[in-house]
């Protein structure tokens, strides 16, 4: 049976808009109960922080005013988190020195940030030689602990917080740069490298609408990661009487004096350690969330 | 009684953004030695016919929602986990389309080889590796006894299809089923690949499941197809009869897509639109907004497959009116 | 596999130069140390320093003494402790570190692999968010923390363990479990993200597809796949963990490596702290060696990838 073929046409099934990436992270990320807390955390952290640098009498106490008489002190009505051996207030300590320790997490991490996606993207955008031989540079210095370096050159040049920033952020760059140089060479062979290539869209162009939003994914990601690392290491620093000096209070400084009188006034200890933890979960969470939602995969995790 | 019977087989994904109902209602009957044929597009539920009769549909987000799949007496979707293992891999196998990737890059092929006959036989190694040597030769591998102890990666394509093949006949299983074995390779490989499932058939007397896109494919190697859209069965009959007597509209333009077939010159016959989404299909016949015979309660009435010729099958709602006044 | 040993070995030694040569300039540019005009040593310190060194000749003179010597192996003479050189203090405190490391390392495999791969068998159950839960405390608490804590509870109230010290076997056990912590949570998610990989991959279902048990695709087909993240990031940190963290071994008072490191950076003690520096150097960069034999040995693939 032979029929005449007619094509009806008919109409195509209605298909709802697909989303861009964009909206199509976003909307993963807020169905993550776990990330959203955590940048709610971290929000509401920062705020406050900001709040006590800005007027430091926001809880009625400086962070730096003694008070001698009362010396240290279980949390009570006047003193909410209670006071440190110079009856200085716990909590106003703990408000200004989380606003260092974030203030020195973002630095750090800012400048990580620059190396690693300089280093990176040139490593990826050149290839051949030039790639394998900075590659390999990181390599070998990715076997090296940094943690050394830093302490040496924060014992011998005295220990200023600027200081601090770039040696922190010299240890973390090099994940940083393997991941930019990994996504910039997975990007620059994709087709659609080619075909803007093919429609004679100029080098400049490309780059910088086509390789660079597909960078920034992976990099706000691994940013938001390597914060926790960092504060973590100034606190260790601090912890070592390397890092942030007292009077001024990072939460190194408060959880190593908490940690020398944990048995006597286990509050000094109890309070700070948990801000951090508090905090570091919350960037994790945060960091982990990022991930999933914008489909990253990384080198390390 | 048949070797495979497949009753009214439901298979579905819940996945974020809602349930795909990806296998729906797949019914059909496979004999000793038999060879059958399962022909679709992409997404039309054939791979996932035969993952769910061989237990390989994660659960979640895969869930068999129903239906029987009785082989020799025992039902694959409902028997305890022992027993399916102590099915899969000595009575029915399968070999998959990308060999590459199907193949554990951490071992030896001598090891993978012999691995089923380890699992289920009482046989001890230096046997076991005897067998799989005769069983790479009559694959056609050259070398056997040094390619034993290499790594899949140092095959090329055709080599770890036919590695996969002898992998999957070293227990002589009663059922092959092979998911599009040949969509990966070269169009020469592709031939040489096909004869020797068909030698290797023949010499164990086993019946075949082949999966392909390729109604060309499986017209040269398969007693009998079946077409599958939308993970429902369009049509059901044996080879001659599906290509001399066609009974589903869906199968006739398939039919006329096959390049080989055109006459130089012409243009290519293609199907207009697309395959319906199967989060939400459409009510009545799926193939229906794209059917060139299409009618008003195309859209309307369920389908399902009915018998209208000996031994053809069809789910088109018009020929079963026309042939049975239904 | 020689070639590759062979030409990683070669590239250490440039990069060992380029760290003595650092370190020696850095010591010398840092004020306050021994070679300004501030800090006197006292006498006897400072003759030997004299002799060792040469003060009087010019920095470039000094350089290639310097170098000399560290290639002879000697590391030079301790400011802290006076009659006592660098490598015997070396020596003396580097086993114990290596000890208290070993079983840190042992502590953080056991949790670590353990949970991870339960993590990735009972995927999105609760036996997976537990895990996970406590890997992210242990990345969470710093190891100056955790101890002091672990040391008020089981130490003081409990009374189970001494506070301090490193003179029974008893007393490793609290400075291991701080140790191993931060690892151990590591290890965990690296191991579950490594298996959950190999446990989504095509060939595990042609395992399955054989018949294969839930042990065997276990340990057969996933174990090899799934250790790969954690032996890639152990490389790096095993020289952490073998030179017993400054932290750990400051708070339980253990006579480590680590310890007399910080307390040498404290004291300005030059010699001991280039001496340490460069050891560490050397300990890492072998350590990392035998990391990617491992990784290399493990992963086939690997193996024609040059």
């Amino acid at each position: 049976m032979s029929e005449s073929i007619s094509i009806t046409t008919t109409q195509p099934a209605q298909t709802a808009a697909s989303p861009s990436f964009w909206q199509d992270a976003r909307h993963r990320l807020w169905k993550n109960k776990l990330a959203v807390f955590g940048l709610v955390v971290v929000c509401v952290l920062g705020a406050l922080s900001l709040a006590s640098y800005l007027w430091p009498n926001l809880t009625g106490y400086t962070y730096a005013r003694q008070d001698l008489t009362l010396g240290p002190a279980p949390p009570s009505h006047a003193h909410w988190l209670g006071t440190d051996a110079l009856g200085r207030d716990l909590l106003a300590r703990l408000l200004y020195g989380g606003g260092i320790s974030l203030t020195v997490g973002l630095y750090a991490t800012g400048v990580s940030l620059i190396i690693g996606v300089i280093y990176g993207a040139i490593s990826g955008f050149a290839g051949g030689k030039v790639d394998s031989v900075m590659m390999r540079i990181v390599d070998i210095l990715y076997a090296l602990p940094f943690v050394i370096f830093v302490i040496l050159i924060m014992v011998f040049f005295g220990q200023s917080l600027v200081l601090m920033f770039i040696a922190i952020g010299a240890v973390e760059w090099l994940t940083m740069a393997r991941i930019v140089r990994g996504q910039v060479m997975a990007v620059k062979r994709q087709e659609f490298v080619e075909a803007a290539h093919a429609l004679g869209l100029s080098e400049a162009r490309i780059i910088f609408q086509h390789i660079v939003p597909n960078l920034l994914g992976p990099i706000i990601v691994y940013a938001t990661l390597t914060m926790p690392e960092v504060i973590l290491l100034e606190s260790f620093l601090s912890f070592l009487g390397l890092g942030v000096q007292p009077p001024q209070s990072s939460w190194g400084v408060l959880i190593k004096e908490g940690a020398d009188v944990m048995q006597e006034y286990p509050w000094l200890l109890i309070y700070p350690a948990a801000a951090m933890a508090l905090t570091l979960f919350s960037l994790n969470f945060l960091g982990d969330g990022l991930r999933d939602a914008l489909d990253v995969r990384g080198s390390k995790d | 009684m048949s070797l495979l019977n497949v009753e009214k087989l439901s298979t579905s994904f819940h996945t974020r953004n809602g349930v795909v109902r990806a296998v729906r209602d797949v019914s059909f009957q496979l004999e000793r030695g038999e060879t059958l044929g399962i022909v679709g597009e992409s997404g039309s539920g054939k791979s996932v016919t035969c993952y769910s009769i061989m237990g390989l549909i994660p659960q979640p987000p895969g869930r068999i929602e129903g239906g029987r799949a009785m082989f020799d007496g025992v039902d694959l979707l409902a028997c305890s986990h022992g027993k399916l293992n102590s099915i899969r891999g000595r009575r029915i196998s399968m070999i998959f389309q990308d060999a590459m990737t199907s193949l554990n890059p951490f071992l030896r092929i001598g090891e993978q080889l012999i691995e089923p006959l380890l699992i289920h036989e009482k046989i001890n190694r230096n046997d076991a590796i005897a067998r799989a040597l005769h069983m790479l030769n009559a694959a056609g591998i050259p070398e056997a006894e040094t390619r034993m102890n290499m790594y899949p990666h140092e095959f090329s394509g055709g080599m770890r299809q036919r590695v996969m093949i002898a992998m999957a006949l070293i227990t002589k299983p009663d059922l092959l089923i092979a998911d599009e074995p040949t969509t990966a390779l070269d169009v020469t490989v592709q031939a040489q690949i096909l004869e020797l499932i068909q030698k290797m058939q023949r010499e164990l007397g086993m019946a075949v499941i082949l999966v392909s896109h390729d109604l060309g494919v499986v017209s040269g190697f398969c007693d009998r197809v079946m077409v599958m859209y939308a993970g429902q069965v369009m049509e059901s009959a044996r080879t001659d009869d599906l290509f001399y007597d066609t009974k589903h509209p869906y199968t006739r333009a398939l039919r006329q897509s096959i390049p080989a077939l055109q006459m130089k010159g012409q243009e290519l016959h293609t199907i207009p639109g697309q395959p319906p989404d199967m989060l939400c299909p459409p009510p009545g016949c799926p193939f229906a907004p794209r059917c060139e015979r299409a009618v008003d309660y195309c859209a309307r009435e369920e389908i399902r497959l009915l018998e209208v010729a000996p031994n053809h099958a069809t789910a088109c709602l018009r020929v079963q009116k026309e042939k049975l006044a239904v | 596999m020689i070639r590759f040993i062979i030409r990683r070995l070669l590239e250490t030694v440039p990069v060992l130069f380029i760290i003595a040569t650092a370190t020696f300039f850095m010591m010398h540019a840092a004020p306050g140390g021994p070679f300004s005009s501030e800090k006197q040593a006292p006498p006897e310190v400072q003759a030997r320093i004299n002799a060792f060194y040469g003060l009087d000749k010019p920095l470039f003179q000094q350089y290639l003494r310097q170098m000399k010597h560290l290639l002879t192996g000697d590391l030079g003479p301790s400011f802290k402790y006076a009659g006592r050189t660098v490598n015997e203090i070396i020596g003396d405190s580097f086993p114990v570190s290596a000890e208290l490391g070993c079983e840190g390392l042992f502590v953080a495999l056991l949790f670590g692999l353990v949970a991870g791969m339960v993590a990735a068998l009972k995927q999105n159950t609760f036996w997976d968010h537990l895990p996970m839960s406590l890997a992210m405390v242990g990345l969470c608490v710093p190891t100056f923390v955790l101890g002091p804590l672990l040391v008020l509870v089981f130490a003081i109230h409990l009374d189970w363990f001494n506070a301090a010290g490193w003179f029974f076997p008893r007393d490793r056990i609290l400075p291991a479990l701080t140790l191993g912590a931060v690892y151990a949570a590591y290890i965990a998610r690296l191991c579950r993200g490594g298996f959950l990989e190999v446990l989504h991959q095509d060939y595990i279902r042609t395992a399955r597809a054989k018949g294969a048990s839930d042990a065997r695709i276990l340990f057969k087909h996933s174990l090899r796949g799934g250790i790969l993240p954690v032996v890639s990031y152990l490389g790096p940190t095993i020289a952490g963990v073998l030179t017993g963290s400054f932290v750990v071994e400051t708070i339980f008072g253990i006579p480590g490596f680590g310890r007399f490191f910080v307390i040498a950076a404290f004291n300005r003690d030059y010699f001991m702290v280039m001496g340490s520096v460069l050891f560490y150097a050397v300990l890492v960069i072998f350590l990392n060696l035998a990391a990617d034999i491992v990784l290399v040995w493990l992963n086939p693939r690997l193996r024609f990838e040059e």
